[in-house]
């Protein structure tokens, strides 16, 4: 699934509750924080352990810098490469088109439909992905598909003239943005719904068009939510699996799946630890985008209504 | 997605070693405790058959896994086994690969849903010997030296031959592997899964370099030849599996000839799927049965041994067009009308050596993303 990982606090850092009592919190508050806590050291901690240990071990457990070496060569580094790359430009297109469509819904009745329509069914399509996903696209654009056929026999259009284009790249790039525009809508309204209509009044008033607002309010306070996002999206998309391990299964174009194939082949053998490493490579630079992201949202916390 | 594989074996002798038969005269039959089953070697040690019988259902439970039930008949066999002995099969990841079934073991082991028996390419098992408990079926020595180990850690149980299955109303019969390159094919051929992680399509990439002028030795040929079938349009980077098959998105699938053969019977009627092992490139390969040392019904598991390498067992692998490791010696009784149905393989017959295999795993580790990315 494209889920994305929630930002956990630094360790240590206890989060400050305004207006809450000052001093450190009682034996209590940390027994109610335990099963959260053990959720976390199971299904987070613990597993990015392993990764980081495994990335630097080879088959019989033995220090080696090898698999961290391989990962800057040949196959493993143009998947980086592309996966970088496939994140950042559905990143780009899931940013713009839900940016477009957030302000479309914004601007309209808080209360309408399509507002409610829009967030909830964003709410599902944000969510959709992997297998039922991938199969969507297979049954109305693959080789066979409706929408494949019906213009191949009625219009004499062949989709798949110039290559297999849907089980490469452009095809993950078309499949991604199905869950990255949705993503968007659901991040980035918080974020239009804080623009007070009293800016624009105060700005109207005293002269301005909607050219200066934009320039001097309404652009200046979007900017950090919507490169927050923007930041988000990439790395939902460069996390994401189960969409690409369904739709593509020759050659491992992009990093989730070279992993799976270290891990789960049978041809060459003893690769488990050079999947780790790239496990960990994910890792780095999923923490640098969330880590950039997360002083964005600093900036932005004051502007967006609570 | 069927993505095991079997990478190698050894040249079949044709003239298999005849081992002398020694006379089955069973050791002194020992009351054993049933625990005895987890480090039994043979059913004899047990106390025979009846013994193993006991015991085995007793446990009530056996746990398989990587078994797709339209491969190598498994379906039926799975079926036959409950029915035979009231022994409950749990089947678990149908499609998983040879190496998966080796991290189930290692992820489950000590629970009651660790898998009892492996199905594992050969290359998988030669890497996990210390992970299995060895045991020689009463029929141990039917089964030829080249394939068994010799302690009984791991034995050939099925095998068969690279072929390329077709839709017969879409395109026009393959009489070799070059043929795939012609138009007539584009945006039609499959392989069945990815060469350097399955290995059923590693001996796809074996098949298509006998066919270009590449040999067991060298396989680069092979990995130039899907190459130019991505060039020419006509290599379809989808995944076959009988779904595809079914539904004409994959017309042409490379795969061993037993799970081609299979959607043979399994779609007459829908569809006129025809199964061809090209002459010029026939690339054989078999799997291989070994037990869990750590299974949880250790008697069962052993029972489900003995069960694939009786004639039953066998027979019921030769139905599924897969060739079962007894075929030669079971003479008679072997299913002739399955027999007969088998894709026809004269000519040249190629197994490729360990050291040979090795040697395309590198190969195509270095170049099968470059050709097909």
């Amino acid at each position: 699934m494209t889920s994305v990982a929630p930002v956990a606090t630094t360790p240590g850092g206890s989060t400050k509750i305004r207006g809450g009592a000052a001093g450190r919190p009682s034996a209590a508050a940390w027994l109610v924080a335990v099963p959260f806590l053990a959720f976390a050291g199971t299904f987070l901690v613990y597993p990015t352990v392993l990764v980081l240990v495994g990335a630097f071990q080879d088959s019989d457990g033995a220090f080696t810098l090898e698999n961290i070496t391989t990962l800057f060569t040949g196959v493993v580094f143009d998947a980086f490469l592309l996966s970088i790359e496939l994140s950042a430009l559905t990143a780009l297109i899931g940013a713009v088109f839900g940016a477009l469509l957030t302000w479309a819904i914004a601007v309209g009745n808080p209360d309408g439909m399509l507002r409610r329509t829009v967030v909830a069914g964003s709410g599902v399509l944000a969510q959709f992905g992997g297998v039922p996903l991938a199969f969507a696209f297979l049954a109305t654009v693959g080789f066979e598909g409706l929408v494949t056929k019906f213009l191949r026999d009625n219009a004499g259009i062949d989709l798949f003239a110039g290559s297999a284009w849907l089980f490469e790249l452009p095809g993950l790039t078309l499949v991604y943005t199905f869950f990255q525009i949705p993503l968007m809508v659901i991040v980035f309204l918080p974020a239009l719904d804080g623009l007070r209509p009293q800016w624009r009044e105060a700005n109207a008033s005293l002269g301005g068009t909607s050219w200066t607002y934009w320039r001097h309010v309404g652009g200046p306070i979007l900017t950090p939510p919507f490169l927050g996002a923007l930041l988000l999206l990439f790395a939902n998309a460069f996390s994401a699996y189960a969409t690409a391990a369904a739709l593509v299964s020759q050659g491992s174009p992009i990093v989730p799946l070279q992993i799976r194939g270290f891990l789960t082949g049978e041809v060459v053998l003893g690769q488990e630890n050079l999947g780790k490493a790239l496990g960990l490579g994910m890792v780095v630079v999923v923490t640098i985008a969330m880590g950039v992201n997360v002083l964005l949202q600093k900036r932005v916390a004051k502007w967006v209504r609570r | 997605m069927l993505k095991r594989g079997n990478v190698t074996t050894k040249m079949m002798g044709v003239g298999a070693l005849v081992l002398a038969m020694a006379a089955c005269g069973a050791p002194p039959a020992k009351e054993t405790p049933a625990g005895a089953a987890g480090t039994a070697k043979s059913a004899s040690e047990l106390g025979g058959m009846d013994k193993l019988v006991e015991a085995a259902k007793k446990e009530g439970k056996l746990n398989v896994i990587a078994l797709p039930p339209d491969w190598a008949n498994y379906g039926k066999v799975i079926e036959a086994f409950k029915a035979k002995y009231g022994i409950e099969v749990k089947s678990d990841q149908p499609d998983a690969s040879s190496q998966e079934e080796i991290n189930a073991a290692k992820q489950l082991k000590g629970t009651d849903r660790a898998p009892d028996v492996f199905d594992l390419g050969l290359n998988v098992a030669l890497a996990n010997k210390d992970l299995f408990a060895p045991y020689k079926v009463s029929t141990w020595d039917d089964i030829p030296a080249e394939l068994k180990d010799a302690d009984g850690a791991y034995y050939g149980d099925y095998g068969g031959f690279m072929s390329i299955g077709y839709d017969a109303a879409k395109v026009p019969a393959p009489t070799s592997v070059k043929d795939l390159l012609k138009p007539e094919y584009k945006g039609k051929v499959a392989l069945n899964g990815n060469p350097t992680q399955a290995g059923a399509a590693f001996s796809g990439v074996v098949m298509a370099a006998l066919g270009n002028g590449g040999s067991a030795d060298d396989i680069a040929p092979g990995v130039e030849f899907f190459k130019q079938l991505k060039a020419a349009g006509n290599f379809q980077p989808v995944d076959p599996s009988p779904a595809t098959i079914e539904s004409g998105q994959t017309p042409v699938v490379i795969d061993w000839d037993y799970t081609n053969a299979a959607q043979t019977d399994k779609l007459k009627g829908k569809l006129d799927w025809k199964v061809v092992v090209p002459a010029e490139a026939q690339i054989g390969g078999y799997y291989n049965q070994a037990i869990s040392k750590d299974a949880p019904h250790p008697a069962a598991a052993r029972l489900w041994q003995e069960f694939l390498y009786s004639d039953e067992g066998q027979n019921l692998y030769l139905q599924g067009l897969a060739r079962p490791v007894r075929l030669d010696k079971m003479g008679d009784k072997a299913d002739k009308a399955a027999k007969d149905k088998l894709p026809k393989t004269d000519g040249k017959q190629v197994f490729q050596t360990q050291a040979q295999a090795d040697k395309a795993k590198a190969v195509l580790t270095a170049t099968w993303a470059q050709a097909i990315g």
